[in-house]
């Protein structure tokens, strides 16, 4: 029994390779996850902290489980944690005062329970239990293995797992859902409203702002035929700041050719 | 012996010559495509295309690649540095990893030694491909966000919302061939189309790869991410030079790569046409690589033709359709596949199998006539009212009173 123990113990020569390359990047990524200011090189280093544990499980035989944490995590997870990131904004910094009082004993509280948690929990998976061996776990393949295992044994754990991240995917939208009044008005509803309108005088599109010898930018107004400034050629937006100029000063003069 | 365990044999340097030569079809393939796709467009669009450069303008490509490598290579002042020099290489790097797993040829003879052209066989091969294509978002995310501006932000976070809504599709649309294969790894897909190829098999599923990939390679009619009018050029707004190339080199060897991989799950591999079935030994077997580029080539053809045919998407259309029909679509679908196989696999009678395929179908018919008929309805209820006739001349609207030419032209 010792024998078979050693036997799984002992790390093949490229693996070790492998291992004493990237375990000190993946150590180094994880410290500077935690040293970087800005968030999203941390979230970058996480990431790259994922994959190297993705290779290391390819390394040990668990394929499938390897190529899922790149899909799950580093693909979707992390994806989601950039997207925040970068639409929160690049300098933003947290603020270190709690708006919610005792959140910060209660995770503490919560960070050792889980870590008791999982540590029971793979001692009572590893010490004292025979060990089997990949070649042995995965002889009918591991993909096949892992699907055995998933939908026979571990059904039920599975399903209240999947359960559960629906509820929480759930209550997100729900805490994230705002009720509006009316609908958003789309292109469509838009384009119908121009032509369902009293008149269909703007049915085209309202008129594009001045362009000029002079000057071409968004705030001075287009002259209709008959010389006069249009206000709907200019953002509304703009007139109400103030920032709308007069199209007067910007028309070239017809200047006087003076023959000698 | 199997195709993993024929590789398995392999000595190192053989892996090594793979290696190489699969680096070296890529790189080809990527400029004779982007030279191929200008003539056809051009051909689409009565030009003559790029022709000056070589016969038939072959070496265009390569001559642009030399141009912009020695252009003024520019990082903006705002960019983060570190990340902007990383996006790139991210993206020309990952495109290239998934050509590792797709199998070429049949069994060939390369320098006396026995094996075929695919650099590994894995039991998750598929699944190795998605993965790396996620990894390949981060090229583009980071490139928006390390430029510092907002039209790449945009650009980045639009094309890889993009890309990561589609791989869900993509990813459905394989659980009907892993089903019916009963394997995720590519050789073993290819040698379980000897018979019927999964297009025709697996139509539905065909089809939702066919439109994800595109949506995956953010290609036209769903490139959004680089809307001209919109977003300047999209992620790569800020690249200049050899970066941009990569970028440029990234986005071709993409779309030969999903070509690659629906040849493979769908159009039998490397496998001939069927009744060409003798094909396949000629030039002791490498003959199967030319019918394998013939696919990818076809793929690569109807990416062509989509751009110089189709207008692009709006935005909010395009995630709709992704979301809201291919997503829904595709899960009946597997469950339909799903509970065939289990019948077909549990012996099943034959009466059991036609029941449940009627069944189904009527049910389809019944739930897109209800659809249809509340759709007709809801048109019929927002019909045109009055609109005062205009006073300058314009087309009639269609339900609204017939102004006739004298009443226009008098006001």
């Amino acid at each position: 029994m010792s024998n078979l123990a050693l036997e799984v113990g002992r790390t093949l020569q490229p693996e070790a390779v492998m291992f004493w390359i990237l375990a000190p990047l993946a150590v180094a990524a994880a410290l500077g996850m935690l040293f970087v200011k800005k968030a999203v090189h941390s979230a970058l280093l996480l990431a790259w902290v994922m994959i190297t544990l993705a290779i290391f499980y390819i390394a040990q035989d668990a394929l499938f489980l390897g190529i899922v944490q790149i899909i799950v995590y580093t693909g979707a997870v992390m994806m989601l944690f950039l997207f925040i990131l970068m639409l929160v904004g690049v300098d933003s910094s947290d603020s270190l005062v709690e708006n919610i009082r005792g959140q910060r004993p209660a995770s503490i509280f919560a960070a050792i329970g889980l870590g008791g948690l999982i540590i029971s929990l793979i001692s009572r998976a590893t010490l004292g239990v025979e060990t089997i061996g990949l070649q042995d776990a995965n002889s009918a393949g591991n993909v096949q293995a892992i699907a055995q295992e998933l939908f026979t044994k571990y059904v039920w754990a599975f399903e209240v797992v999947s359960a559960l991240l629906i509820t929480a995917a759930l209550g997100a939208m729900v805490l994230a859902h705002s009720t509006s009044t009316k609908s958003r008005t789309a292109q469509r509803d838009q384009s119908i409203a121009r032509f369902r309108g009293a008149s269909l005088a703007t049915a085209a599109g309202l008129p594009g702002s001045g362009v000029y010898a002079l000057h071409n930018a968004v705030d001075v107004p287009a002259l209709l035929p008959d010389g006069s400034p249009a206000p709907t050629s200019i953002s509304a937006t703009l007139d109400a700041r103030g920032d709308m100029l007069s199209s007067k000063p910007f028309e070239l003069e017809a200047k006087e050719v003076e023959e000698d | 012996m199997s195709t993993a365990e024929l590789i398995g044999t392999d000595p190192g340097w053989i892996t090594l010559v793979k290696g190489l030569l699969i680096f070296i079809v890529c790189v080809l393939a990527t400029l004779m495509s982007v030279w191929g796709e200008r003539r056809i467009v051009a051909r689409m669009q009565q030009r003559l295309g790029p022709n000056r450069v070589g016969p038939f303008g072959l070496v265009q490509a390569l001559a642009d690649g030399v141009k912009l490598a020695l252009k003024e290579d520019l990082i903006p002042k705002a960019a983060d540095r570190i990340v902007f020099v990383i996006a790139p290489i991210i993206s020309a790097t990952t495109c290239f990893m998934s050509f590792a797993v797709i199998p070429l040829s049949g069994k060939v003879t390369l320098f006396g030694h026995e094996t075929v052209m695919q650099l590994t066989d894995i039991p998750v091969g598929v699944l190795y491909v998605l993965a790396i294509a996620s990894v390949g978002v981060y090229g583009i995310v980071l490139a928006g966000w390390s430029s510092g501006s907002t039209y790449p932000l945009l650009g980045g976070l639009r094309s890889s919302a993009q890309v990561i809504s589609y791989e869900v599709a993509m990813g459905l649309s394989l659980v009907a061939v892993f089903i019916y294969s009963g394997s995720m790894s590519t050789a073993e897909i290819v040698s379980a189309q000897d018979q019927w190829w999964f297009c025709v098999t697996l139509f539905p599923s065909f089809v939702i790869y066919a439109i994800s990939m595109v949506g995956e390679t953010n290609r036209a009619p769903f490139d959004l991410a680089e809307a001209e009018g919109e977003l300047v050029g999209g992620f790569h707004t800020e690249y200049s030079s050899l970066k941009f190339a990569l970028f440029f080199l990234a986005e071709y060897v993409n779309i030969v790569a999903v070509s690659a991989l629906a040849t493979t799950l769908f159009l039998g591999g490397y496998h001939a046409l069927p009744g060409l079935g003798f094909t396949e030994s000629w030039l002791g077997g490498w003959f199967t690589v030319i019918w394998f580029l013939a696919k990818v080539i076809f793929f690569f053809f109807i990416f062509v033709w989509l751009r110089g045919t189709l207008p692009r998407l709006r935005y909010d259309q395009f995630m709709k359709f992704g979301w809201k029909v291919l997503i829904p679509f595709s899960l009946a679908w597997i469950l339909i596949v799903a509970t065939l196989r289990v019948l077909s696999q549990q012996g099943a009678p034959k009466a059991a199998v036609i029941g449940f395929v009627v069944g189904v179908v009527l049910l389809v018919l019944a739930v897109s006539t209800l659809f249809e008929s509340s759709k007709k309805r809801r048109i019929s209820n927002d019909a045109l009212g009055e609109v005062q006739p205009p006073s300058f001349p314009v087309p009639a609207i269609p339900g609204s009173k017939t102004i006739t030419r004298t009443e226009q032209l008098n006001g």
